[in-house]
């Protein structure tokens, strides 16, 4: 649905977009996971047409991002990071605007934009002024919006960002049934390290470049699999037996032995079972994806501070 | 194809949503050329007396009077490209399928149809400044307009594409307009002034502007009389006017569409 090769982008002398590949197979819900500055925004800008590639190539829908722009434009849906709306127009306005920018049938548009608006629950709300919206009313407005013309894929970009925890689940409760009925594929970007966890599979994208693409639960099994933690009354016996049994290392620390096995719901029968000495509790907690995060890149995901190469990809985006 | 003509009815359409609601935009596009009909009408009518047989200030100001409204409403087109901008809805537009050539045009289409409208509303207020109109004066009327008012459209949306501010582009545009209208010959028959200031009147295209629309209230007795443009010993008729126009017109559309697709 949608295939990328060696896509690269400069802005000036900086690489924002260094040689990234991918492919999303229909129906797929596909995330770009970084941080702040990584290339995510300009990889989606690239894909919808508004920003053409340095170097590399994409089709989406089978469309080619540079020479078959229109074609592109009608596959896809869009939500950007910043509101994209007008303010000064009611929700059945700015709906009705993009049937007619998408040239949609009346009949079909006036009926899509029922069913969108009921899905988002704004329908009561359709005649009131945009500007009157919460931030979260508006992520959703937009939403529908990006879904009128039927896209084949839908694009967001930071869908969630600056929505309380209530709205991001309800967003994303859409977001699935989409996928469940339309047969929607997804293309979206987050920080959100929870988020990711709702995507079939991840790229995780540093400084530009893909770092890792998986399975969430793939991408977690990299870092050495699951934390198995165990308290014993004879802590060092306990230690001692892990090391002999398992072959593994355990770490020692405050009164509890910590170590990694691939497959821990696998593991831990059987180690109960089998062990020697008492044991006061046991703890199994899978690796999230900041651990992930970490392993690949060597640093944590965090929000950095504004850098000059941020400042700069601002600037390249207020373009628009 | 298809993609061009729907962005032209679309952003057309949008601009004239967007100058309904805008009422200040309004009242100030129909204000400001009252304003100096009024005042500089009032203050030299009695001084100049008649500049041709039949004519006086105010019957010579009132067509560039027109002029100048066309030419206030059409730059400010370019606001609505800042505006957009601003408020991230331009993002909405350039990824829907409508071609850049379509949302320039529309977006030109869009300023002409006001500017229109607002030359009508000019129209009103002939019988009192001593103006006669008839049909023949308003389907004349139309055409000129059009053309005047595509070109400067272009003119707005050109400059409109290097501004990121409404600030930056009302300062641009403030700074265009007065050299452009006050060396039109919107005030004085560009023919009888000192040298210098003849030949930047006869520069500036919108001179020409005026001449048509001046030509088509006044007559072409008017021209004759020394009212009119007149290039190396040669009278501009309204045809060569609006050829001169229609020119300088096409070459700024083709600029804004450029610069804008220059943006990504």
């Amino acid at each position: 649905m949608v295939d990328v090769r060696l896509l690269t982008r400069h802005f000036g002398a900086l690489e924002a977009v260094k040689s990234v590949s991918f492919e999303l197979a229909a129906g797929e819900i596909f995330g770009f996971l970084g941080p702040n500055g990584a290339g995510k925004t300009t990889t989606i800008n690239m894909l919808c047409t508004l920003l053409t590639p340095t170097e590399g190539e994409a089709t989406v829908n089978g469309f080619d991002v540079v020479g078959q722009r229109s074609d592109v434009r009608r596959s896809i849906g869009l939500v950007f990071q910043q509101p994209t709306l007008d303010e000064y127009l009611t929700a059945i306005q700015n709906l009705r605007f993009h049937g007619y920018a998408y040239g949609i049938p009346a009949a079909v548009r006036e009926r899509r934009m029922r069913e969108l608006l009921e899905m988002v629950e704004l329908w009561d709300r359709r005649d009131s002024d945009v500007r009157t919206y919460s931030g979260g009313m508006k992520r959703r407005l937009e939403i529908a919006r990006g879904l009128l013309h039927h896209p084949r894929v839908l694009f967001l970009d930071e869908p969630t960002l600056g929505l309380d925890p209530q709205t991001r689940r309800r967003i994303w409760q859409y977001l699935l049934d989409l996928r469940q009925g339309e047969g929607l594929t997804i293309f979206m970007t987050t920080h959100y390290m929870d988020e990711a966890e709702y995507c079939d599979r991840i790229a995780i994208i540093d400084h530009g470049s893909i770092v890792g693409l998986d399975t969430p639960a793939a991408l977690k099994d990299r870092v050495g699999g699951d934390l198995i933690t165990i308290k014993a009354p004879d802590g060092a016996a306990a230690a001692a037996e892990i090391r002999t049994r398992y072959g593994i290392e355990p770490q020692l620390a405050d009164d509890a032995i910590r170590f990694h096995v691939p497959q821990g719901e696998t593991f831990l029968p059987e180690f109960v079972r089998s062990f020697g000495q008492p044991l006061e509790s046991i703890g199994l907690s899978r690796p999230t994806l900041d651990d992930v995060f970490l392993t690949l890149t060597g640093h944590e995901i965090r929000d950095e501070e504004v850098s000059g190469f941020d400042q700069m990809l601002q600037q390249g985006r207020r373009r628009f | 194809m298809a993609d061009t003509w729907r962005g032209i009815w679309v952003v057309g359409y949008r601009e004239l949503v967007r100058f309904v609601r805008d009422r200040s935009r309004i009242i100030s596009s129909i204000a400001f050329p009252l304003l100096f009909l009024v005042i500089f009408g009032a203050g030299f009518s009695r001084v100049m007396g008649a500049l041709a047989p039949g004519v006086d200030f105010v019957q010579f100001m009132y067509p560039g009077i027109i002029a100048m409204t066309v030419l206030t409403t059409s730059l400010f087109a370019g606001i609505g490209v800042v505006w957009d901008r601003e408020f991230g809805f331009l993002k909405e537009i350039l990824v829907a399928p409508l071609g850049r050539t379509g949302i320039v045009l529309g977006k030109a289409t869009g300023a002409t149809v006001l500017a229109l409208l607002q030359a009508g509303v000019m129209l009103v207020i002939a019988p009192l400044v001593g103006v006669h109109i008839d049909l023949a004066t308003i389907l004349a009327l139309i055409p000129v307009v059009i053309v005047l008012s595509l070109g400067l459209s272009g003119l707005g949306i050109l400059v409109a594409s290097f501004m990121r501010s409404q600030q930056g582009f009302q300062l641009a545009i403030q700074l265009l307009i007065f050299p452009l209208i006050f060396l039109a010959g919107v005030f004085f028959p560009v023919n009888s002034v000192p040298v210098w200031l003849e030949v930047l009147a006869k520069l500036n295209p919108l001179t020409y502007g005026v001449d048509a629309i001046r030509q088509i209230f006044l007559g072409e007795g008017a021209a004759a009389a020394g009212l009119g443009v007149t290039i190396f010993g040669h009278t501009m008729t309204i045809a060569e006017d609006i050829l001169v126009v229609g020119i300088l017109g096409a070459v700024l559309l083709a600029a804004a569409v450029w610069a804008f697709r220059r943006q990504e």
